[in-house]
């Protein structure tokens, strides 16, 4: 791939990474349906195999025993997470991951400034390219350990805003420009410091962005840090003048580009909004106050629930986080098979947005074991809810709140709800009478034909399965 | 562009491929449009009202041999066929497979022939789409006709003088004519059932009022476009005794089973009538390809042991007039889509007229290509079908046409790879070539070295190229599938590894242990995100 003339072992490498290539294209639209999606995933391992196999088989000089050390390490630890994450856990493990990728894209950068032999083409150009590999790579890496924090809820899931935040993160990114310019300038390998000051830069711009981000908004950031560390990989690309890598880098940025946009689509939200919004926090000034929503809220008891369960014909579940924290999918599918064993028609209804990450909830069920064809997106369910007898909102909040559509007060206005208040009967799985993590007050609570059930999702549910087994 | 209506000749057939209102339509469209008297008789429309409504009368001769295009419901007889105007354009129901001699002369004829019921069954040809109103037509007069010769009420009474149980129905092949017999039959008041072998139509069913029937055997049934197949012996057993035991309870079957090209599977037998109630009524629906039911005489009802089997082929006639107006608007639709009698195109790139066009210029085309109706998407309910007319589109709004979610899917041309847009499949093509030319073809340097320009320049074609790849493939990923969307691409990330490992390289300088270090995280992440997903995979279970 570098300057020399092509030899046998640099088109062997090239025939690798183009069938490389191809596998990682073919492993995403496997993705396209749950019957070929396992298929896909094993195109990408085989992929990702030749890869290394060809890198390592064609690269000269190759320092064997550190690179196998640290692959057959690596790959321990990889698979050991992999196999112990729970699978609520999932959001979590897939922010770690996205900064290794970071730490990994800011280090091949720094290796690449010390020797950067084997590139060819000129000087400033690589320093340009290095200087984006660590800036993306630097602000994914710190960016991903916040949101890995704020989803484990070590830290806190409210947004943080700094006074002049705008300004802050202006001045960040021309403080790494400006650092930048300084080290593309310095002579030979003196650039270190700038690169290293403007790293810092980087990282706390990623760290600022992310905590200005609330928790309910967990989804997008997680998608569009999933973009950055694609976005790095190319760079590292074009550093390395590796097409495998610019080809995969950009497969996985668009990806993560469209998911984020997808999210930011499903809560009628610009993704500008989602990153400067600082969303969640006050109203904006001279906005109505919202109309405080009248009548009391009601509660059910648990036989109350079972009883309305076994005399419902139609039954939709709609789960939200509170399901997820609580790890209680597999009492709800459990009390879903026995509803359909009595016939009734029980089906599960997904918001795009429920969750932390895109899929969160299917993913949930899938582990639970619902067949995949009774749950639902929010497009093929919301026209049936007038039918429905009664719908469960498990640990759900702002994607069922009527708010989204009358109160034009609410920040949550005009994003797609399920439109659950139009069964029947509608009962509330909740830990308390709190707002949702957007902080809104939801109105759903009030509507005469909607009752809490207060408690523990998992706990209420065990119990509500043991009413419903007759015990 | 003289547009010409014949009156139907087909023994029985009332219905007219015009009415005055879309005659209106059609002279909006820039036609001059020719009725032949006495066509609209059969479905109470008056020459005057044509008249009327702007157009001219004519006798059979002055349509056939006068128009250019000529527009009819029923496929011509041989004899209309010799008489079409050299080069015209013939556009009604054709069913080639059954009339060869008519293709044949209509050829002869130098015609542009569009059939009707070779209109692709996709969510933009649905307005076009007859086959569909007409079962949905003919869904909604069978249960009419069930209750004409049905005894008692459909709905259950309890009344001063006594209860009457309600009237138990069972339809099967929930097509579009089974989905509107549900929809008409529940409507009155009955217990519905209904059968069909494809699973994926459980929900419309379910939509719709009706209980789904199920044998406990896996087997699906769809053979594409909307129809079914035929089942497997064991399959058929069950089937079999699943209607035995219904049979016993039911006082209404209505059967609507059709596979394409062959004659009407027999599913209700003799010995299924035998078990069923006096009084009893099976409509059989597929009465013109051999019917459904043993016992089934084409156009006649057949009393057997007090069970009445109907037989009638006429449903669409039977309501003639709704049946003409809804054809007549399939026509001005399709015939929009050719652009009118001003800007008259038939327009073989359109995957529309490509697909209904059976003769173009007198040349027979070969069957266009299937369209792939609905997006790729595991659960969505396939075009529900197995009626005399079986199609896509449910009559009322159930869930079928899987609207694509998110808006965002639909904002981009179907997403689908094997539709993308030509445009589109052009830009990738132009960024491939251009990759190939930079990368093997062309050095400007003229030198065995490239310089850096045109390596950076190659490294851009490559990287546009694959964001190109990555926005097609994405799009069609599954909503259910974006978390493992999102761990399988983090583990694909990992390929800065890489990067990692071409900086490991002797001798061991500080460049090599940073790309060793990067190697290590970077094979965490892909071990774990590969296997993580795979374990996220295995579970999404049926």
């Amino acid at each position: 791939m570098h300057s020399a003339l092509p030899t046998l072992n640099s088109a062997l490498q090239t025939v690798a990474y183009i069938v490389a290539g191809i596998l990682f294209i073919l492993s995403l639209r496997g993705l396209s349906s749950q019957e070929t999606a396992r298929r896909g995933n094993r195109y990408g391992i085989i992929g990702m195999a030749a890869a290394v196999v060809a890198t390592t088989l064609c690269a000269d000089k190759v320092a064997y025993a550190p690179l196998l050390g640290a692959l057959v390490v690596g790959a321990a630890i990889g698979a050991f997470m992999a196999a112990r994450v729970a699978m609520t856990a999932m959001p979590e493990l897939v922010a770690l991951l996205h900064s290794f990728v970071g730490a990994a894209a800011v280090i091949v950068g720094y290796a690449s400034y010390l020797d950067p032999a084997g590139h060819a083409g000129s000087r400033t150009v690589l320093l340009i390219e290095i200087f984006v590999d660590v800036f993306i790579g630097a602000l994914t890496f710190t960016g991903s350990v916040i949101a890995f924090g704020k989803l484990r809820g070590s830290i806190s899931g409210k947004p943080i805003l700094l006074p002049a935040r705008h300004m802050l993160n202006l001045a960040l990114v021309v403080g790494s420009v400006v650092f930048g310019v300084m080290y593309v300038q310095a002579p030979e390998a003196t650039g270190l410091v700038p690169l290293l000051v403007m790293t810092g830069l980087s990282g706390i711009l990623g760290v600022h962005l992310v905590v200005a981000i609330g928790g309910a908004d967990m989804p997008v950031v997680v998608s569009m840090l999933n973009s950055y560390s694609g976005w790095t990989a190319s760079a590292a690309g074009f550093m390395l003048s590796n097409d495998l890598l610019i080809v995969v880098g950009a497969l996985v940025g668009s990806s993560g580009a469209i998911l984020s946009y997808i999210m930011c689509r499903a809560m009628n939200r610009s993704i500008w909004n989602v990153i400067f919004g600082g969303f969640g926090a006050a109203p904006p000034a001279g906005a109505p106050k919202p109309a405080a929503p009248v009548g009391d809220v009601k509660e059910v008891t648990l036989d109350e629930t079972a009883e309305a369960l076994k005399n419902a014909k139609e039954v939709v579940f709609v789960p939200g986080y509170g399901m997820a924290v609580a790890r209680a999918q597999h009492a709800v599918q459990q009390i879903s098979e026995i509803l359909r064993k009595q016939g009734t028609n029980v089906r599960f209804a997904i918001h795009p947005v429920a969750g932390r990450l895109p899929g969160h909830m299917n993913v949930l069920l899938a582990e639970a074991a619902v067949p995949y064809d009774i749950v639902l997106e929010m497009d093929e369910i919301n026209a049936d809810f007038p039918r429905t007898d009664v719908v469960m909102v498990v640990g759900a909040n702002d994607i069922v709140n009527p708010g989204a559509q009358t109160d034009a007060s609410s920040p949550i206005y005009g994003m797609p709800v399920l439109e659950v208040w139009k069964a029947k009967q509608v009962v509330i799985l909740k830990r308390s009478r709190g707002a949702g993590y957007a902080g809104v007050d939801n109105p759903l609570f009030y509507e005469s034909n909607s009752a809490m059930l207060l408690g523990d999702a998992k706990k209420t549910m065990d119990s509500l399965l043991g009413k419903l087994r007759g015990e | 562009m003289r547009l010409g209506v014949p009156k139907e000749v087909f023994p029985g057939e009332r219905r007219v491929a015009a009415t005055p209102e879309t005659v209106k339509k059609l002279k909006d469209l820039g036609f001059t449009v020719v009725i032949e008297r006495g066509a609209g008789e059969g479905a109470s429309f008056s020459d005057a009202a044509y008249e009327q409504a702007g157009a001219e009368l004519s006798d059979a001769p002055g349509i056939w041999g006068g128009s250019d295009l000529v527009i009819k419901v029923r496929p011509p007889t041989l004899a209309e066929a010799d008489t079409l105007k050299e080069g015209a354009t013939l556009i009604s129901f054709i069913w080639k497979l059954a009339n060869p001699e008519l293709v044949e002369r209509l050829a002869a004829r130098k015609a542009n022939v569009l059939a009707m019921e070779m209109i692709p069954r996709t969510t933009r040809a649905q307005k076009m789409d007859a086959l569909s109103s007409t079962a949905n037509l003919v869904g909604y007069r069978a249960v009419i006709e069930a209750a004409a010769h049905f005894g008692s009420f459909f709905t259950q009474q309890i009344t001063a003088a006594g209860k009457v149980p309600p009237a138990k129905i069972l339809i099967i092949g929930a097509g579009v004519a089974g989905l509107a017999c549900i929809g008409t039959a529940r409507g009155l008041g009955a217990v519905v059932r209904a059968f069909d072998t494809r699973p994926a139509v459980r929900e419309q069913v379910q939509s719709m009022g009706a209980e789904f029937l199920e044998v406990q055997i896996q087997e699906d049934a769809d053979g594409g476009g909307g129809y079914a197949k035929e089942m497997s012996p064991a399959f058929i057993e069950a089937e079999m005794a699943l209607f035995a035991a219904q049979a016993k309870e039911v006082d209404i079957v209505i059967t609507t089973a059709l596979i394409p090209n062959k004659p009407a599977p027999k599913l209700w037998l003799k010995s299924h009538v035998e078990a069923m109630k006096p009084g009893s009524v099976i409509i059989d629906l597929a009465s013109e390809q051999g019917g459904n039911c043993d016992l089934t005489v084409k156009d006649q009802v057949v009393v057997h042991n007090g069970v009445k089997v109907v037989g009638f082929t006429d449903y669409p006639s039977r309501l003639s007039g709704t049946a003409s107006q809804l054809y007549g608007m399939n026509l001005v639709h399709l015939l929009t889509d050719l652009g009118g009698g001003t800007k008259w195109n038939v327009n073989l790139e359109d995957e529309i007229i490509r697909g209904a066009s059976l003769i173009h210029k007198g040349e027979l085309l070969p069957p266009a290509a299937p369209i792939n109706p609905s997006p790729a998407k595991p659960a969505a309910p396939k075009p529900a079908a197995a009626a005399p007319a079986a199609a896509a589109a449910a009559p009322a709004p159930a869930p079928s046409a899987p609207a694509k979610s998110h808006g965002g899917h639909g904002g981009h041309g179907g997403g689908g790879s094997g539709e993308a847009s030509p445009a589109m499949k052009w830009v990738g093509i132009f960024l491939l070539v251009a990759w190939l030319g930079l990368r093997f073809g062309v050095n400007p340097a003229g030198a065995g070295d490239m310089t850096g320009a045109a390596t950076f320049l190659q490294h851009l074609t490559v990287f546009v190229l694959a964001c190109f790849i990555g926005w097609q493939v994405v799009w069609n990923v599954t909503p259910a599938l974006h978390t493992p969307l999102m761990s399988v691409t983090n583990a694909i990330s990992g390929i800065i590894l890489v990067g990692g490992m071409l900086q490991t390289r002797e001798p061991l300088g500080a460049a090599a242990w940073l790309g060793t270090a990067a190697i290590l995280l970077a094979t965490i992440n892909i071990a774990g995100g590969f296997l993580v997903t795979q374990r996220m995979l295995k579970m999404f279970r049926k």
